[in-house]
């Protein structure tokens, strides 16, 4: 009854029912598993909690990947956001901070939630814990729009694709700024509608983005795109919120997103041939981390 | 199309920095464990294709020494499994293959019980945490932890799958998939069957009560 494979069905599903995104997403969950609504909320508020601690240990940690190629940057842009020195408004420099956060704690073996993916695992807490924090929003507040970003998600898994290995980094950081964008909406209380354009706005501009983690490792440049997924939530919450149409509709720009994945050279969808990952640098840090590594170091 | 559960999104909880390198390599070790069935002296990873090339950056080779510990891909234990591992006086190596293998991140785990007895699992990280159990002492097999799952070790004679089923109904459990490999008519096989409720203790030692049963173990779901 409420099952949805795409935008438009889970629209209808908002008005057929006059429930918001994250209700429907909740009670189609309920009907596929049998389990108790309250289970699987309190499941999803546990999600909401090991971000929370992941946030708070990457801006206050000094943290090391295993690679030791990343960390504690995170920790520079919030002292600097602490100083009131960045140009972005406080708002962007944490969301930002709290992405790459989230990130840096990733890459040293700590705990995430795989928000879709370990890789973009940044963009949606970083968005939107930031967010509700300014706007005064409540844990259950928070817990919702994370069901409306996974019925983003769930709509781009069936019809597109969540990995970088199949779409490139516009299928995972692209995907969890559009789940992201859709989550603000519906926190800010605007219409599933808004919701859908936030996340079409948010897929179009990250439309085509390639994959090519120096040597193929979760870290660069994959830790700043989350910072910058998480900042282009936002911005296209705004569009959405304030009324903009993104013209092409969300199940279409989905469709648009699988075939650029398709399209995309194979050395530029994670395998690490292409892209930063080929260049000098990029070869030379390779060398060294797995040489680094072989003498255990 | 495949369906999705919410928590296949926006999931799941796991110690970084990669779902498929490092919680599918913690999953597979912690399966084989269960599959060994006692304690364990020593285990030698056999690394292919993605995981021999990149375990180290991913933590891969942590991971699996934590899933043979029993640890789930989200304990935050994870990242120190070398030490305790040492502290457990548990023995574990890794050699890298180049061999072909079913999937570009295989792991062939070979584990040394304390009673001296040695078993050959070998199974696949498939993606966002997902594995496939591919190989069980060298009789080829295929199942992937997502269900209650009970495995035999058994001969290959007439009459043992139907008292194994039987006991299935005496306890009413529904089997959801069931699937019998075997080496070769009349020699050791492997029962694996799999279901979406809980396999009591009691259904499990009356199934190894069984003549011609050589033994059974239950992997819950994870």
């Amino acid at each position: 009854m409420y099952q949805f494979n795409h935008g438009y069905e889970l629209l209808e599903l908002t008005k057929k029912f006059n429930l918001p995104i994250s209700q429907i997403v909740v009670l189609a969950e309920q009907e596929k598993t049998g389990e108790g609504l309250d289970t699987i909320f309190q499941k999803m508020r546990n999600n909401l909690k090991v971000m929370k601690e992941a946030i708070n240990k990457g801006l206050n940690e000094d943290l090391k990947s295993v690679s030791g190629l990343s960390g504690g940057d995170a920790k520079k842009l919030y002292e600097r956001i602490i100083i009131g020195n960045t140009l972005s408004c406080e708002t962007m420099a944490k969301a930002a901070a709290s992405a790459l956060a989230v990130t840096e704690v990733n890459a040293s073996m700590g705990k995430i939630v795989a928000a879709p993916t370990a890789g973009s695992s940044g963009v949606i807490p970083g968005a939107l814990i930031t967010v509700a924090r300014k706007f005064g929003k409540s844990d259950d507040d928070m817990t919702r729009a994370l069901f409306t970003a996974t019925g983003i998600g769930i709509i781009i898994a069936k019809n597109a694709t969540l990995s970088g290995a199949e779409g490139g980094c516009q299928a995972e950081v692209g995907s969890a700024s559009a789940m992201a964008a859709a989550a603000l909406v519906e926190l800010m209380g605007g219409t599933p509608e808004q919701c859908l354009t936030a996340a079409s706005f948010a897929i179009m501009n990250l439309l085509g983005l390639v994959c090519d983690p120096v040597a193929g490792l979760v870290e660069i440049p994959c830790e700043k795109r989350n910072a910058l997924g998480a900042l282009n939530a936002m911005i296209c919450a705004d569009f959405a919120i304030a009324g903009m149409d993104s013209v092409i509709p969300f199940d279409e720009v989905v469709e648009a997103l699988y075939k650029v994945g398709k399209a995309i050279p194979y050395a530029l969808r994670e395998t690490a041939e292409g892209g930063l990952a080929k260049t000098p640098t990029g070869i030379r840090l390779k060398k060294e981390i797995f040489e680094k590594v072989e003498r255990g170091d | 199309m495949r369906e999705y559960s919410v928590f296949d999104i926006m999931g799941p909880v796991m110690i970084g920095p990669s779902s498929s390198h490092t919680a599918g390599a913690a999953r597979l070790a912690k399966i084989a464990r269960k599959i060994v069935d006692e304690d364990i002296s020593e285990v030698e990873f056999v690394l292919y294709e993605s995981f021999a090339r990149t375990y180290r950056g991913h933590g891969t080779d942590k991971a699996l020494v934590a899933g043979i510990l029993g640890f789930d891909p989200d304990d935050e234990k994870l990242p120190h499994s070398f030490e305790i591992a040492r502290q457990q006086g548990i023995k574990f190596k890794f050699t890298e293959s180049d061999e072909e293998s079913p999937h570009p991140n295989t792991v062939k785990m070979i584990i040394t019980g304390k009673s001296g007895h040695k078993n050959s699992i070998l199974g696949c990280s498939i993606g966002g945490g997902n594995v496939l159990l591919k190989e069980i002492n060298g009789i080829e097999v295929e199942f992937t932890g997502e269900y209650e799952t009970l495995i035999t070790n058994h001969i290959d004679r007439p009459g043992i799958v139907a008292n194994v089923t039987k006991i299935f109904a005496d306890y009413k459990i529904n089997i959801a998939f069931m699937r019998v490999y075997r080496h070769s008519k009349g020699d050791k096989a492997i029962m694996v069957i799999e279901s979406d409720q809980k396999i009591p203790d009691a259904a499990k030692e009356t199934i190894k009560n069984i003549d011609g049963i050589l033994n059974a173990i239950i992997i819950n779901p994870m």
